[in-house]
């Protein structure tokens, strides 16, 4: 895994509430068996037009907007349990995404591939659609040690939230497979004295 | 203070706590499938790590399969690649696999309970988010990543943090025609789609303390669409009348020893929960969702809502509907019964009940798909596939199907779907489909008239 420790980019807003994970990956592009070129289609149905042209009105289609950074609506996520989302939304170039509630499963899924589920309070995340909307050229600024996400040569700022061990393997580049296989002795240990 | 199932159950799987971080989880059961597996196995065998405990790994080919003509090679190639993968897989790391055409195949939610692989105080996982389903028996399972499934490959183990606890209790007698499918419909319609997220769920109740294990699984198996990680009943009679004698299920002496464990599991009576919230059986009634989330239901008699929300509407103008209508007598051209919400044995008694003498609209094709082979064995035994041929409806072969449209069987672009699935995501059923979720027998009554009817009115 890539370490993460800071980021400044550009970021692409994207004011939509409950992104399922069907809309980041529909379920057509799930029969590949790597990791790879999930990135084409993220977002497929609403970066296409029925007939394949270019949804232009699309944020990420939309030359102004560019930058690792997704700043999206409430409950980021949700539904399917698909890993490709994550790995879709890395392989098209995104290393934060910020919203105001991100699903359970989507969120340890980012984490494990390295991309950083930022979650900010409703208001905050209203001022970032709105910095980035109107002002495509907006730096924002993501201090993971410091747990700090700002909007850069303003005071707008705000600290968010990680889980300490993962905080820890993010900025490390490890991953829990590392931490696991160094406990195969305990979990032996409690195979063999299961109360259950 | 008391404990909870769920604590009952995480507690006793906990093989250490790291400081001021996650848990050592056990995982007792992994549930593998073709399309979240392949990354995984890959990851362990670029880092040459050696699967942990294949034993406690039970594979289904489910997802991409064919509903028609099982016997024939796969068509779609990367389908066939993807099946062909986890054969290889399964083969050379001695996983059991109950690939396409195997008497035991079937949706990994639907197979795994009914060979007694699920049981009570048990941990189960797999890469799919229903993996909630399985709770249904007092077990904690929930849905990972492929990720995490390379980590129990390698360790029967996650790391992770205990979710907080919630529990939803309905009290009363449910009114004529209101199944499992519309209780959790109207639960989800009540609290919303990210209510739940970071808890994990107790239903409780004498509804549910009522219902028939099938019943139970429809709605544990809803659990993640108000957020939930997972869903959990507390096991009674039921559960073990169901579990005994299934396949993998412990026998004599062992099982009675089983059993003595699992009554010690229910949620002790002074326990408490994170949040608490209580329903009453007499308001719920048969529901249909008109939205682009499970949140988003009504019941059939009722109108659409009148809210003035960005994201409303974008759901609202994808589904054609408008702000304050009605969907009786919408025209239906699909009907799906199936899918892990709804394909078990019990659902296809409702709808052939149902369907019996009368005849399936003209303008509707109507799909059936069964959960697995032994549900579709049993449909035959029944006799209930007579009704629906001579009703019209098409029987299918075993699979995930329309629930996700990985396969042919897509619902067409713009066409409504009336549905006994989980989701009614944008074009969950196919691209630009528009998915209705109801229960088997609003489904059925569909199929027959053609149009949403009220089927209150018919029942009473
Ligand atoms: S039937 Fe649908 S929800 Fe269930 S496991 Fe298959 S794809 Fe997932």
């Amino acid at each position: 895994m890539e370490k993460f420790t800071t980021l400044q980019s550009q970021a692409i807003p994207l004011a939509i509430e409950n992104i399922d994970t069907d809309q980041i990956i529909p379920a057509r592009f799930l029969k590949a068996t790597d990791r790879k070129g999930f990135g084409d289609n993220l977002f497929k149905d609403w970066r296409f037009n029925k007939d394949d042209s270019v949804n232009e009105s699309f944020s990420l289609n939309n030359p102004k907007y560019s930058g690792s950074i997704l700043v999206a609506g409430d409950n980021f996520g949700c539904g399917s349990s698909r890993e490709h989302a994550a790995w879709a939304l890395s392989d098209y170039g995104f290393k934060v995404i910020v919203s105001s509630f991100f699903a359970d499963i989507f969120k340890g899924n980012a984490l494990n591939n390295g991309l950083l589920p930022v979650q900010v309070s409703a208001e905050f995340l209203k001022v970032l659609l709105d910095v980035t909307t109107e002002n495509p050229e907006t730096i924002l600024q993501v201090n993971l040690e410091e747990q700090i996400i700002s909007v850069k040569g303003t005071s707008f700022k705000e600290a968010f939230d990680i889980d300490a061990y993962k905080k820890t393997c993010m900025i490390n580049g490890y991953d829990d497979i590392d931490y696991l296989l160094s406990k195969k002795e305990t979990i032996s240990a409690f195979e063999a004295k299961k109360t259950y | 203070m008391g404990q909870t199932l769920f604590d009952k159950v995480w507690d006793a799987h906990v093989v250490e706590t790291i400081k001021d971080g996650p848990q050592v989880l056990y995982i007792d059961k992994h549930l593998i499938h073709e399309v979240t597996s392949p990354q995984a196995f890959n990851e362990l065998e670029e880092r040459n790590i050696p699967v942990f405990r294949p034993k406690q790994i039970v594979a289904t080919a489910d997802h991409n399969t064919p509903t028609q003509n099982q016997h024939l090679p796969v068509k779609d190639l990367l389908s066939r690649n993807q099946l062909e993968q986890l054969s290889e897989n399964c083969k050379k790391n001695n996983i059991t696999l109950y690939q396409l055409g195997h008497q035991y195949n079937g949706i990994v939610h639907v197979m795994a309970p009914e060979l007694g692989i699920t049981q009570p105080g048990m941990t189960m996982v797999c890469g799919d988010s229903h993996t909630s389903t399985h709770g249904a028996f007092g077990t904690i399972a929930f849905g990972i990543g492929t990720s995490q499934v390379a980590q129990v490959f390698a360790s029967q183990c996650l790391l992770l943090t205990k979710p907080k606890s919630l529990r939803v209790t309905v009290n009363g007698k449910l009114k004529n025609g209101v199944l499992p499918k519309d209780v959790i419909l109207y639960i989800i319609a009540k609290l919303g789609t990210n209510s739940g997220t970071g808890y994990f769920c107790e239903y409780a109740g004498d509804v549910f303390e009522n219902m028939s294990m099938e019943g139970r699984m429809t709605v544990c198996n809803m659990s993640i669409e108000m957020g939930a990680r997972g869903g959990m009943i507390a096991p009674d009679q039921t559960t073990f009348d169901y579990v005994k004698d299934k396949e993998f299920a412990p026998k004599g002496d062992a099982f009675d020893k089983k059993v003595a464990y699992w009554k010690t599991l229910p949620t002790d009576a002074d326990a408490v929960f994170d949040k608490e919230y209580a329903f009453d059986a007499e308001d719920i009634e048969p529901m249909v969702t008109y939205g682009t989330n499970p949140g988003m239901g009504i019941k059939v008699t009722e109108n659409i809502p009148t809210i003035d929300d960005a994201s409303f509407e974008k759901s609202l103008q994808y589904m054609d509907f408008k702000k304050g209508e009605s969907l009786i007598n919408k025209p239906i051209n699909y009907v799906f019964i199936g899918s892990c919400t709804n394909s078990r044995i019990e659902d296809f008694r409702v709808a052939a009940n149902y369907i019996k003498g009368k005849q399936k609209a003209d303008n509707v094709t109507a799909w059936l798909v069964p959960g697995s082979k032994q549900v579709e064995a049993q449909i035959i035994k029944e006799g209930l596939k007579d009704v629906f041929d001579a009703a019209g409806f098409e029987l299918r072969q075993p699979g995930c199907s329309a629930c996700l449209a990985m396969n042919d069987d897509k619902i067409p672009q713009g066409e409504y779907c009336v549905s006994t699935s989980n989701r009614n995501f944008e074009g969950r059923q196919g691209q630009g489909s528009r998915t209705i979720l109801a229960s088997p027998l609003v489904a059925a009554a569909t199929a027959i008239e053609g149009k949403i009817v009220d089927i209150t009115k018919q029942l009473n």
